[in-house]
């Protein structure tokens, strides 16, 4: 069967964001982006299945301007297959993200989708569980484990308080949480030979898709900052501020 | 229009953060219902209509609801939804799994854990892991949001909500329950402790994080850990504090060997009073800290458990 990971493309995890002087958004002109971290689990993920025989073709699907094709060629240079990229300068919010999957799925008919959890920018965890509801499939969310058997797989799934075990009949929605596994690095002879693999490059028009907002950022701002306190010398100190001026205990 | 708040319950009492939702749904309007679906939820109803402020509890009997699969419960929320304007979900693992699904068999957005009700179709909700803050306005007829619940107070009890019978809508056939590994612990959970003591990469290994769990005992305290404790495997992931573990807002909240990474302080940088130790003292939790100790952690925490009294 074939596997359809989505990869978005945000702002690197290790980049200190800034909000825009005019509180309309996040700056990010002139600021390293990469792939979802929770995306490049997903690639992993569908990538190790090929490699056990499950999977026979892996492809990486990117919503977005034309520089999510570079986080679909980092997919490529992990090892997928092939990628798709539906190309739009439009704000993409999650419900026309899933809508745009659901349409390549139809067309692809992939019978297993891995996602990310959650994207570390909007910080949403909605797609997977929207694109399972579109298709009628069922999701398995938060993945700690995957097992693929005939015709359905167990999850694992992290949930408050410990771990769930769950069967689901496939075709399904699987999202990743951080310890499904860890992504491998490309290597150098695989980024070259990304370079070669083809990405299908589509319209939302083409694909039927209305992708208009449903939902209007107002502002972005800072958060409150927190005043740093006092330092305190001795524990019996710590403990009389503790009791006396905090009240905490 | 009506509200309702769907409930995540043990089958005998709803979620502690269901009292949180409750009082998130009544800033968006006046009429909270409340959804307690179940296989034998009779009891949990019955706490939800405790609940100050909610006006009638509907109670979905179906086996198919005993374990909360999202693909068994959304149909039935759908079903529920044209009669209200919003349907409100702590932001629990719950909450996340099924709110989605829901909001897209309804073809509306949802607005992901809001943390504050502007108005009732305006909310304030967390972007990067809490490093900005979003004003975000919905255009949906029906409003799906999901509240974090360690931002809006808990409710009171004494309500009298009359709990009214719905039937199920069935088994969609999709999923099936397997079975749970949760963790066992007499201490309080996490999210709703009011005394958090927490360790990290500091405490060099799992053993060390005994040293914490008597500190913890004595204090009445849940115990945390940062996202490097538990990668390096000192503890299991369920006690992560931190943008991909739990949000917690205790009273007090102790970070032991936690040098204060962005992700870790979004999980807990809303509590009341917040302690750091660390020998490091330009480690960035200091710069959050109301109180910190530049000093061994192995020397101060036997120190600190000695010279705090048994709750």
């Amino acid at each position: 069967m074939k596997v359809l990971v989505a990869v978005k493309r945000v702002i690197d995890y290790n980049v200190k964001i800034r909000v825009k002087a005019d509180n309309t958004g996040v700056e990010t002109a002139n600021v390293k982006m990469s792939m979802n971290p929770f995306d490049e689990i997903a690639v992993e993920e569908a990538l190790r299945m090929k490699e056990k025989g499950l999977a026979t073709e892996v492809i990486a699907f990117s919503a977005g301007p034309a520089q999510c094709q570079e986080t679909i060629r980092t997919a490529l240079a992990m090892g997928a297959d092939r990628g798709i990229l539906v190309q739009t300068d439009a704000e993409l919010q999650p419900l026309a993200v899933a809508k745009l999957l659901k349409a390549v799925v139809d067309k692809e008919q992939p019978g297993l989708v891995i996602v990310g959890k959650q994207a570390i920018d909007d910080d949403s965890n909605q797609t997977g569980q929207m694109l399972a509801a579109l298709l009628g499939w069922s999701q398995g969310t938060f993945a700690n484990k995957l097992h693929v058997a005939d015709g359905s797989a167990e999850v694992k799934r992290e949930v408050d308080g410990g771990l769930e075990n769950i069967k689901i009949k496939l075709p399904a929605v699987i999202t990743t949480d951080l310890r499904l596994n860890e992504p491998r690095y490309a290597s150098l002879p695989n980024i070259m030979k990304a370079k070669k693999k083809p990405i299908e490059v589509l319209a939302p028009d083409a694909l039927g898709v209305d992708v208009a907002p449903r939902i209007k950022t107002l502002k972005v701002e800072e958060p409150p900052k927190r005043k740093a306190g006092i330092k305190v010398k001795t524990v019996a100190e710590l403990v009389d501020k503790l009791r006396n001026e905090a009240g905490v205990i | 229009m009506a509200i309702l708040v769907v409930a995540a319950h043990d089958g005998k009492t709803v979620r502690a953060n269901v009292s949180n939702a409750v009082v998130a749904a009544s800033q968006m309007g006046s009429d909270v219902h409340v959804l307690v679906a179940g296989s034998n939820a009779g009891e949990a109803a019955k706490s939800a209509a405790a609940i100050a402020g909610v006006a009638k509890v509907l109670q979905a009997e179906d086996a198919a609801y005993a374990n909360w699969l999202a693909e068994d419960i959304a149909p039935l929320v759908v079903k529920l939804a044209p009669n209200y304007s919003h349907i409100v979900m702590a932001a629990d693992s719950v909450g996340k799994n099924i709110a989605p699904r829901v909001a897209a068999l309804l073809d509306v957005a949802q607005i992901s854990e809001a943390i504050q009700v502007v108005s009732p179709d305006t909310f304030v909700r967390p972007i990067y892991a809490g490093n900005a803050m979003a004003t975000v306005q919905s255009g949906d007829k029906i409003k799906v949001v999901t509240i974090r619940p360690t931002n809006f107070k808990a409710g009171a009890g004494g309500g009298t909500a009359a709990v009214e019978q719905i039937g199920g809508a069935g088994a969609a056939g999709l999923s099936s329950f397997v079975g749970a590994e949760l963790s066992k612990s007499e201490r309080p959970e996490l999210t709703s402790a009011k005394i958090v003591v927490s360790g990290g990469r500091g405490l060099a290994s799992g053993e060390n994080f005994k040293m914490l769990e008597a500190l913890a005992d004595k204090l009445g305290a849940g115990l945390g850990a940062s996202r490097a404790a538990v990668d390096a495997g000192y503890v299991p992931n369920d006690y992560q504090v931190g943008q991909t573990g739990k949000v917690v807002a205790p009273d007090l909240y102790i970070a032991i060997g936690i040098s204060g990474a962005i992700q870790h302080l979004a999980g807990m940088k809303d509590s009341k009073t917040i302690v750091a130790i660390n020998k490091d003292e330009e480690a960035p939790i200091f710069q959050v800290a109301d109180y910190g100790i530049v000093g061994d952690l192995f020397q101060i925490v036997p120190e600190l458990t000695a010279a705090v009294e048994k709750k």
